[in-house]
């Protein structure tokens, strides 16, 4: 059986041979790449702290059989900022205290950059509640967590313009 | 990896540190995924090890196919009741603070479904995971008695952490004869799992007789004890590393059998062994908040007044260990009556004990007590407020101590204004939104202990004028990484750009429990008085130094700010921390410190934080379903070291009350025993569309007695208050009264099937 | 999770010849069979994965005016797909109310159309199913059923299908495009899901190593479009199951129901057609009377299960209530709370 698949993370393209045909994305990034900001919350898709970006969309890494996803192009939490600046949902996370204990934000973080590629919310604040409801926090950081989504596409759609809703 | 996690200055700011809105100091670690929790490490020839758990819940197992795990490819080690090497203590033994009867494969009972009988180590997760499965065992079971109604209750010795289950005082009897209108009615709470998102988990490694642990732990240096105890080497001999908590909520302060088995078994093998808990194995081993059943009397005068309250709970616990949820005592310190009762009964159950979880004793008493007291208040024909402010202690009830400070009047005014509470009609189903919902309001009062602990600290002033403080403080979420950081820098009179912060690893001084809403102030207590005697020292350099120009001062005094010492009578005769130490020819000035309760304090007065919460709900007519649709809590904790985080940790306690109210249940089937939602899309918690618009006012307190730094806490009080405030304004916006915890569709439903 | 072999193949035949192995399964997203592996309720010893196979993923319009929608398309990229929303909006409502963000932009439209049911005792290894198990119970019955089927259920099975998508294509007539060693077939949704009966372990006309290939709805479904609603009443607001859900779709003419269409989901283990409410409908006034009649007649053989009867209720008042909101008219924008109760919020309070 072959287990190679190519992936590309956060920008570099690597070549990995799998040693189990079982592994998920999520333990692939997490127990064999050093990759340990996606976390395992529940491993079965019910509370998005394993939330990472596959070409683009935000997906449950703990859901998805690794040496399926051959060819894809994948960004973590660990792919976000480039250099020393923060991503503006980083930073806007930071500013509303959309966490607290820390673990969930990371899939917090990379669902709401997500969320703002996906274009369907607007500003409006219901909107972002239900696009953000995949990603638990039983801290329970939701006030700074939506305003945190909200704040951010304000200002990365000061810079690009948003795909139409 | 570091050994330990600083975090540098930066974020510079001028004047006092505590009361400033600073951001978490751990932001860009946590938004980075730099911040590394214990399942995060991975140290060279790590395996790891997966449990098995009991699918009955009353028995013993049987049979185990351990030949099966072992020939699964990468499957290490297979351990059973039948090899498991020898600890140096057993279960029951709990030599240490906090010990729980726990299960360490000591033999082949089965008390409760979820409990540990197996560990299989591997190579791989998936080797592990799947050598757990194959151990495919066999059981002889008994009748798993999981509900109220399946056992006989019991008289405690003790409920909570060590508190008496019965305080009474006054005659029941007598108030409620000569009452004018009188309730009586009784709540259920149904067992609630912590669900922290972080799950348990250990990475644990020897070297020689010395053990490093990275787990996520409330108690650090007290579970240095606790390890050693097991494995019978000194406490100093453990090194716990817990740099960041995924949440604890009390479920992460007691150990549990899969850790020490995790410590094993990294003996056993000599490689170092990582454990997570999946989920499900969530349920069971690692505590939860009991299940409860409570039952009030109450009267009342024809001025509204209280002549009798009566509290009786009955609390779920294990078969072999007592944890009571101490409802009853929601209502010792609260409103004024009389004859007031509190009593606790006791259920043993074949399930995992429970243990403190957010609010213990207070959440599921409070959700009842208040409302009971929104009965009440109706029996009395009085607004749920002003039969509050009726009913106002002036003095604890119980105890008759004054209150070290209680600006609940403030609370119930502030949270009101905002809130909007006097247009609200006194009847139920008087409301609608413009889309036909029914619309209710309902508020609860919020009360929650000030307690402290115990807490050392140490503070170094270095040459250059900046400072280092360390504590192995914990921070599970609630800020300590921040608000810990601005008191210290407070104590030593820098800004917090000058202080190194080091906490969360047991090589430091013992910061103590993260818990009881605590921590800030037994901690922080602790730092400030460590930068106290370190600033004290420097100044006794100073005032003897005749090439100061501070010599002398040292009966007049010196203040410390900025960086600079300055003499009390005179500022501008001030001198650089970095001069006084360089002329003295040293480089490093150290002061210790620590965090207790004043005693005498302690005995004089009642001590607690107060909040008021008025909630919104919004109930669809004929599909019943309930939406939060507003929050209003208004607190009063003493001094608030940090604004935003203390918000942060509200609004949280706040929407742990919407879970409470209206989602969170752990279903038991009844035969099994089993929990039959142990997870997350059917134990339901608040998602992010549960959440309403919510207002959190911090309500000025200065109490001098509670501690010198007059910090109470928030961790906990969000929750109380809350759950009742919802659950009255789902009875003010539909008429029914729902007394069973969740309050779901189906029970409305029921009641509005007539309409 | 057991060891497997993994084959990717590059053809629909090629998985199908894969397939003629017993033990085999088809990994979609694997959403739900990763979860069901994970949890020990399924053990194939070996995926053949379809993810990779071309032409399976487009949203094409049929020269015939129907939508004919690849197996592989993402539930997502479905709901949002500008022409399939505006043409079948209860639709795309149900696939919005369902899940979360991230498992809708993983799901396929296939592997949604075969997800298992969440009753918890066919979830958890160590309870007797009949359909994890033939043979071996339904601790179900008499256990923790208050989710459990109240329609169609069996002494076998009182499970139910717990897709939203499915119901709404379900009150729309669709199709299923099969594809097998004997060719291709289509299979209209009603017919493709069966009853537990004695049963249960078969759950639809699939034979062994068919293939989903795509879904189709007919061109006459879009003349609902102006007055289609999906409704889902669950205990959270959102990422949630329901307990009860309807879509509702109507054609109304001068104020008369011409015709009407109802599934209900959550009652049973398929998505509920409801023929005889349908035809309580048709001809009458779009009237609150007229939705409680066909509520009535929906429901007319419903039977608790266990302690469910409760959903009975709440189901009569949900379809009177998809019903109700089907004949004010799709609304111009999805709704923020798709699907939900609490759809439309718009705040202010009024006294009464």
């Amino acid at each position: 059986m072959n287990l190679s698949l190519t992936l590309t993370i956060n920008g570099e393209t690597r070549e990995i041979v799998l040693d189990d045909p079982r592994v998920t994305l999520l333990d692939l990034l997490r127990e064999r790449l050093g990759l340990t900001g996606a976390k395992k919350g529940c491993d079965r898709g019910q509370c998005g702290a394993c939330t990472i970006l596959v070409d683009g969309q935000r997906i449950n890494s703990c859901l998805a059989l690794a040496i399926s996803y051959h060819g894809s192009s994948i960004t973590t939490v660990e792919g976000l900022a480039q250099g020393g600046t923060l991503h503006p949902v980083q930073q806007a996370f930071i500013d509303h205290d959309g966490f607290q204990c820390g673990f969930c934000t990371p899939g917090q973080v990379m669902s709401a950059v997500g969320l703002i590629a996906e274009g369907q919310t607007g500003d409006d604040p219901e909107r972002v509640r239900e696009a953000m409801s995949g990603n638990i926090c039983r801290c329970g950081a939701y006030m700074g967590i939506t305003e945190a989504v909200i704040e951010a596409r304000g200002k990365m759609s000061e810079t690009k313009p948003e795909k139409a809703a | 990896m570091s050994d330990t996690i600083s975090l540098p200055g930066g974020n510079a700011r001028f004047g006092s540190n505590s009361g400033q809105p600073m951001t978490r100091r751990d932001g860009v670690l946590k938004v980075t995924g730099a911040a590394t929790f214990a399942a995060d490490n991975h140290p060279d020839g790590m395996l790891y090890a997966v449990t098995a758990n009991a699918t009955i819940s009353r028995g013993r197992v049987t049979s185990l196919n351990v030949e099966a795990a072992k020939a699964h490819p990468g499957v290490v080690e297979v351990i059973t009741p039948a090899n498991r090497p020898p600890l140096a203590i057993t279960p029951e033994a709990k030599p240490y603070p906090f010990a729980f009867n726990i299960e360490v494969l000591q033999d082949d009972t089965v008390r409760y479904a979820g409990q540990e009988i197996a560990m299989v180590v591997a190579e791989t997760l998936e080797a592990a995971t799947e050598g757990a499965r194959l151990l495919a065992p066999t059981y002889e079971a008994e009748t798993a008695r999981v509900g109220f109604d399946d056992v006989d209750s019991f008289d405690p010795d003790a409920v909570g952490v060590g508190a008496p289950p019965v305080a009474e005082k006054g005659d029941i009897d007598a108030g409620l004869a000569k009452a004018v209108n009188r309730i009586s009615a009784s709540y259920e709470t149904p067992a609630q799992y912590h669900n922290a998102m972080e799950p348990h988990a250990m990475v644990a490694q020897w070297d020689g007789d010395r053990v490093t642990l990275d787990t996520p732990n409330q108690a650090l240096v007290m579970s240095t004890g606790a390890f050693g105890a097991w494995f019978g080497i000194p406490p100093e001999n453990v090194t716990i590393r817990s740099p960041f908590l995924g949440g604890g909520f009390g479920s992460k302060a007691i150990v549990f059998g899969g850790q020490v088995l995790t410590v094993l078994a990294a003996k056993m093998l000599g490689r170092p062994v990582k454990y997570a808990l999946r989920r499900d194995q969530m349920y069971g081993p690692v505590g939860h908040r009991g299940a409860t059943r409570q039952a009030f009397r109450m009267g009342m005068d024809a001025e509204g007044k209280l002549t009798a309250l009566e509290h009786l709970t009955t609390s779920t616990t294990s078969t072999f260990e007592d944890f009571i949820e101490p409802a009853s005592n929601a209502s010792h310190d609260l409103y004024a009556s009389p004859a007031l009762s509190s009593r606790h009964k006791a259920a043993r159950l074949d399930i995992g004990t429970p243990g403190p979880m957010r609010a213990p004793g207070e959440a599921s008493g409070s959700a009842a007590l208040e409302s009971a007291i929104d009965e009440a208040a109706l029996a009395a024909g009085l607004d749920p407020l002003e039969f509050r402010l009726r009913n106002y202690a002036e003095t604890a009830p119980m105890s008759d101590k004054p209150y070290s400070a209680k600006a609940l009047r403030e609370c119930y005014a502030q949270g009101a204004e905002k809130f909007g509470w006097s247009k609200r009609p006194m009847q139920p189903r008087q409301m609608k939104d413009d889309a036909g919902r029914l619309v209710g309001w309902g508020m609860g009062t919020a009360l929650f202990p000030a307690p402290m602990f115990q807490a050392k600290a140490k503070a170094t002033l270095r040459a250059d004028g900046s400072a280092l403080v360390e504590t192995a403080g914990a921070d599970m979420g609630q800020g300590a990484w921040t608000a810990l950081h601005q008191i210290a820098a407070d104590g030593l009179g820098l800004d917090i750009a000058q202080v190194e912060f080091h906490s969360g690893h047991s090589g430091l001084p013992d910061g103590g429990i993260a818990g009881g809403s605590g921590h800030t102030a037994t901690a922080g207590s602790a730092l400030h008085a460590a930068g106290k005697d370190a600033i004290a020292k420097l100044t006794e350099l100073a005032v003897n130094d005749e090439a100061s120009p501070l010599f002398g001062a040292g009966n007049i005094g010196v203040t410390a700010r900025d960086g600079r010492l300055h003499r009390a009578d005179d500022p501008s005769r001030s001198e650089s921390y970095g001069e006084i130490l360089a002329r003295a020819g040293v480089s490093e000035l150290g002061g210790e410190g620590q965090g207790a309760r004043d005693p005498s304090s302690a005995e004089e007065y009642a001590m607690f934080s107060h909040g008021a919460v008025f909630a919104e709900v919004k109930v669809d007519p004929e599909l019943c379903q309930i939406r939060v649709s507003r929050l209003v809590g208004a607190f009063a904790a003493g001094r608030i070291i940090n604004p935003r985080l203390a918000a942060s940790q509200l609004y949280g306690g706040m929407i742990w009350g919407i879970g409470f109210a209206l989602l969170e249940e752990a279903v038991h089937d009844r035969r099994s025993g089993r929990i039959m939602n142990a997870n997350l899309a059917e134990y339901h918690v608040p998602v992010n569309a549960d959440v309403p618009p919510m207002d959190v006012i911090l309500v000025d307190e200065d109490d001098r007695y509670v501690n010198a730094l007059g910090i109470k806490g928030v961790g906990e009080i969000g929750i109380t208050g809350t759950v009742g405030a919802i659950a009255n304004a789902i009875w003010h916006a539909t008429g029914v009264r729902v007394r069973k915890f969740p309050i779901g569709i189906e029970a409305l439903l029921a009641e509005t099937s007539a309409h | 999770m057991n060891l497997f072999e993994y084959i990717r193949p590059t053809s629909v035949a090629e998985a199908i010849a894969a397939a003629g192995e017993p033990g085999s399964a088809y990994l979609g997203a694997g959403t739900n069979l990763l979860d069901l592996m994970k949890g020990g309720v399924t053990s194939p010893n070996r995926l053949i994965d379809l993810t990779h196979l071309p032409d399976l993923g487009k949203i094409e319009q049929l020269p015939d005016g129907s939508m004919r929608i690849g197996a592989l398309v993402k539930n997502a990229a479905l709901a949002h797909d500008t022409a399939f929303s505006k043409a079948y909006p209860a639709v795309a409502e149900a696939l919005l109310s369902g899940a979360s963000a991230q498992l809708r932009n993983a799901a396929t439209v296939g592997g949604n159309l075969m997800q298992r049911t969440r009753c918890a005792y066919f979830a958890d290894p160590a309870s007797a199913c009949n359909k994890r198990e033939p043979g071996s119970g339904c601790d179900a019955i008499g256990g923790e059923n208050r989710h459990h089927a109240i329609l169609g259920w069996s002494e076998s099975c009182i499970a139910t299908h717990p897709s939203d998508f499915c119901v709404a294509l379900t009150a729309l007539d669709a199709t299923i495009e099969i594809e097998g060693a004997g060719g291709r077939r289509e299979v209209p949704i009603t017919d493709f899901y069966l009853l537990p009966g004695d049963t249960p372990h078969e759950e639809t006309v699939l034979e062994a190593g068919e293939i989903i290939v795509a879904i189709k709805l007919p061109a006459n479904a879009a003349g609902f479009a102006g007055h289609q609603r999906y409704l889902k009443v669950r205990e959270r607001t959102s990422y949630a199951f329901a307990l009860v859900s309807a879509a509702a779709a109507l054609e109304i003419e001068n104020g008369t129901i011409t015709e009407a269409r109802l599934a209900l989901g959550g009652v049973a283990m398929k998505p509920w057609r409801s023929a005889a409410a349908e035809a309580a409908l048709a001809g009458l006034s779009p009237t609150r009377e007229a939705f409680e009649k066909a509520a009535e007649a929906a429901f007319a053989d419903a039977r608790p299960s266990g302690e469910n009867a409760y959903k009975i209720e709440l189901g009569k008042r949900v379809v009177a209530r998809a019903l109700a909101m089907a004949a004010a008219g799709t609304p111009e924008r999805m709704p923020a709370l798709p699907a939900s109760p609490f759809a439309s919020d718009t705040g202010a309070i009024a006294h009464v």
